[in-house]
């Protein structure tokens, strides 16, 4: 036999004996059934899972879970599929396990500030829940109408706000986790601490290599009573760096804390028209929010700060239309810039805030020497960067330089003391540069605790943390304009 | 110096390994009381100090586990910042190796954080004597499993801690402490109630029929929400926290066995024996000679844990016993960290 039949084979076995528990509809085996699940937000990489499963309770998952474990099948977990690394990427020997139905917020409870959620709840919901109690759930990745909380905690999301709010491990509180033999486990508690290891914060950024998540439980936060945003035009970006460094010198952390280079700023202000300064060299945004005094009080004292820092123009936004309008243009910077070329190809480093000038400089020479243009959007309160290099793929070799340019990123942002990958996560993407970013020896471990949950290394197997057989090659994340997965969503 | 040092601990745990010895990992002792008893030949990570990096601009600290935090406090002083977690001390000489793996947290946590938040970076050395770096320096960071905040509270069982990097934040411009009289279900009601509106309190603690609230942030914020709270001013503020901190309160002197027990924040918990609630009703300190297994009951009727965290006849388990397939995963996980299990044995659990 083949190997396509002996595949073939194995998959109508595979779905009788999950048709068994599951009804009909819940088991997809048919191409064109399939197709919608063949990628997630990295649509560059697209592969058809052998069967689709879209159960609706946890006894399925578990279910599911021990029928892929007795067979040796690989499974793949999956939420919106929004993800930009790959992470949710089928396996074509493997089962795709949507999460899709779990959609229920099961129990939110106002006084103590927490709410119980299924996986596939949207991240947005749940803060929509909490608004009749004056109550929000912090993290606010750009994708935060569509992308589910399962997937959130899969790849530690983060958002504009984590300066201040923290990242998801800092806003959840517990998880119900099914392992790839089937057993539920209960990892942290509505309450504060647990007992044992801080499975808590393994299983958060874990890529869905450690467990399949059934539950989330969340922790709300008070609204705060007021947010207002600053805008400041620099003729030099490493004024607008030092701008920053000032802002929390003085004891202050903004809500939100973004700066944009002049490439940027041209591309948003031509596509929202934000009222962005054209001639600036970089713009910093800077929200501030907490109660009406600590606003008042803080916002006077970074116009100062920036003001003193040899800002060419500054603006408050005097009411939340014109808060909104100036966020409009950074929350539109990834398809303002996918306008200026065919394609872009979007970098997720971080860096120490004080090597910014530094990073920026060598990143302008790269752009030289591979003679491809470079946008800049940098979460500046976090030091998270993301560089879109922008080429156009049906230029010949223009898609190999781009990948060589996102490399030397990628390893200048170890290279400074930062990392690969801030909010993004490994996935498929990133998987060659954990080897720039680890040791051998670090990799090996991360390889033994993959095995302490998952021996046989069937969840989610090939992404996150590289082989070190596979230590030797490069690959890169490349998004070609017209075929990003949600174009009518917000990426930044 | 410093690499002579790392030669000695690695000569430590290779001696270790070589005669199937257990190694008892040790700060300045400070913890000692806590967790199960230690086992071992002591491996003493005072020598290994000094803060190696610190950028306030950054709002990151690197130091070695044996610094003081003492001297970590005080750097960070000096710039008008501070450890978020508001670690105790429990001595003069605490040091910050112990600080991450005892992994406790103090007033500020209910609404900063726990350690384990501001955990960003760890060097260790694992069961195989191997240096390996997990995390940085950087807030943001999601390559690899998390391994950094696990090892917060894993009581040197899955490592011997080199160094860490801290997230660390301004210190607040103003703080003032209020005092109300009422009686228990009042103040669970209130510090939940109060938590879920926009108001700095930045610590909050109950016993005796006075709820005291500590507000923290901008002057004109602090001076706001205690026009709008009412309540009785406290001058002596920082004295206050601090003995609850620290335990030097009046409340924490007593015999019997002191239980600290994790539950949700408006769980009523009814116990024999004096308590003290912090963290907006999350953390109860109870003094009580009840058996372990009532309290224990008590506290998983409200979904919550007991950990026996002072008293001279500990019980089998010192920390909540967990269901069978979360321990399997932790002598799984024990073991790919201390594939010859010699650290820390029975400080966590007894049999790892």
């Amino acid at each position: 036999m083949s190997k396509s039949q002996t595949l073939s084979v194995e998959k109508n076995k595979l779905a009788n004996q999950l048709r068994a528990f599951l009804p009909d509809e819940s088991v997809l085996i048919e191409i064109e059934d399939q197709k919608p699940y063949e990628s997630d937000g990295l649509t560059a990489y697209r592969k058809l899972p052998m069967l689709t499963v879209i159960p609706e309770t946890e006894a399925q998952v578990q279910q599911i879970l021990r029928t892929c474990h007795a067979a040796g099948v690989p499974v793949v977990a999956r939420g919106s599929g929004t993800g930009l690394s790959g992470g949710a990427l089928p396996l074509e020997n493997g089962v795709l396990l949507s999460l899709a139905k779990f959609s229920r917020i099961l129990h939110l409870d106002p006084l103590a500030r927490t709410a119980r959620v299924q996986p596939g709840v949207r991240n947005l919901a749940i803060s929509e829940a909490a608004a009749p109690h004056h109550l929000y759930y912090a993290p606010d990745p750009s994708s935060q109408i569509i992308c589910s909380i399962g997937g959130n905690v899969a790849e530690n999301s983060g958002g504009v706000h984590c300066l201040k709010y923290g990242l998801t491990v800092n806003n959840i509180l517990a998880l119900r986790v099914v392992t790839i033999e089937g057993e539920i486990l209960e990892i942290g508690a509505t309450a504060l601490d647990s007992a044992g290891y801080d499975l808590l914060a393994l299983m958060t950024g874990s890529e869905g290599m450690l467990g399949v998540i059934t539950e989330v439980t969340v922790k709300l936060l008070a609204k705060p009573e007021r947010a207002q945003v600053l805008m400041a035009g620099f003729d030099d970006i490493e004024k607008a760096g030092a701008a920053v460094a000032a802002i929390i010198s003085a004891g202050i952390i903004p809500a939100g804390l973004e700066m944009m280079d002049k490439l940027a700023i041209q591309a948003a202000e031509d596509f929202v028209h934000a009222g962005y300064p054209l001639e600036a060299a970089a713009i910093l945004l800077c929200e501030l929010d907490g109660t009406n005094e600590e606003v008042s009080e803080e916002i006077k004292r970074v116009h100062d700060i920036l003001q003193s820092s040899g800002s060419t123009s500054l603006r408050t936004a005097s009411d939340d239309a014109e808060r909104l309008k100036l966020w409009a243009g950074r929350k539109a910077a990834f398809p303002a810039v996918g306008r200026l070329a065919p394609d872009y190809y979007c970098m997720d480093g971080t860096i120490p805030r004080k090597r910014l000038a530094e990073v920026l400089a060598r990143i302008r020479d790269f752009s030289q020497h591979y003679g491809l243009r470079v946008a800049n959007v940098f979460h500046a309160g976090d030091g998270n960067l993301h560089p879109l290099i922008l080429y156009d793929a049906n230029k010949p070799g223009e898609m190999a330089r781009a990948e060589a340019f996102g490399a030397k990123i990628l390893e200048l942002s170890v290279e400074v003391g930062g990392t690969i990958t801030g909010e993004h996560g490994v996935g498929v993407e990133k998987i060659d540069q954990m080897c720039v970013q680890f040791q051998p020896k670090e990799l090996t471990l991360f390889h033994a605790l993959k095995a302490a949950w998952d021996e046989q290394g069937l969840l989610n197997p090939g992404k996150a943390v590289p082989t070190l057989h596979r230590c030797a090659e490069y690959g890169a994340m490349h998004v070609h304009q017209g075929q990003v997965r949600f174009p009518g969503i917000p990426r930044f | 110096m410093v690499e002579l040092i790392l030669d000695q601990f690695t000569e430590a745990i290779r001696q270790a390994i070589a005669r199937q010895r257990p190694v008892r990992i040790r700060g300045s002792g400070s913890k000692d009381f806590y967790g199960g008893a230690p086992q071992g030949e002591v491996l003493d990570t005072t020598a290994y100090r000094g803060i190696i990096d610190y950028a306030p601009e950054e709002l990151v600290i690197t130091a070695r586990a044996g610094t003081s935090l003492v001297e970590i406090e005080a750097a960070l002083a000096a710039n008008g910042q501070m450890l978020p977690f508001e670690p105790p001390h429990f001595g003069p000489r605490a040091t910050l190796g112990g600080c991450v793996a005892a992994g406790l947290s103090g007033p500020r946590r209910a609404s900063l954080g726990a350690v384990r938040d501001f955990v960003l970076g760890v060097q260790i050395m694992d069961g195989n004597a191997d240096q390996l770096r997990f995390g940085g320096q950087v807030m943001k960071n999601v390559a690899g499993y998390d391994v950094s905040r696990l090892m917060a509270g894993s009581l040197g069982t899955l490592g011997l801690i080199l160094d860490v990097s801290l997230k660390v934040l301004p210190r607040p411009k103003a703080e003032a402490t209020v005092q109300f009289e009422c009686d228990e279900a009042q103040a669970l009601q209130k510090m939940n109630r109060w938590a879920g509106e926009p108001l700095p309190i930045s610590a909050t603690c109950y016993h005796d029929q006075v709820l005291t609230l500590r507000l923290s942030g901008a002057e004109t914020a602090v001076q706001a929400a205690q026009a709008k709270l009412g309540g009785q001013a406290l001058a002596a503020g920082e004295d206050f926290w601090r003995g609850i901190r620290e335990q030097s309160a009046n409340f924490f002197r007593g015999n019997a066995p002191l239980w600290r027990l994790s539950v949700p924040s408006t769980a009523a918990l009814d116990l024999p024996g004096k308590c003290l609630i912090e963290w907006s009703g999350a953390l109860r300190w109870v003094f009580t000679e009840a058996e372990a297994g009532v309290i224990r009951a008590a506290a998983e009727q409200v979904h919550g844990q007991g950990t026996m965290f002072r008293g001279t006849a500990k019980p089998q388990s010192v920390f909540h016993p967990l269901p069978k397939p979360l321990m399997d995963v932790h002598r799984r996980m024990k073991r790919a960290f201390d594939p010859h299990g010699i650290f820390n044995l029975g400080r966590m659990y007894s049999d790892f």
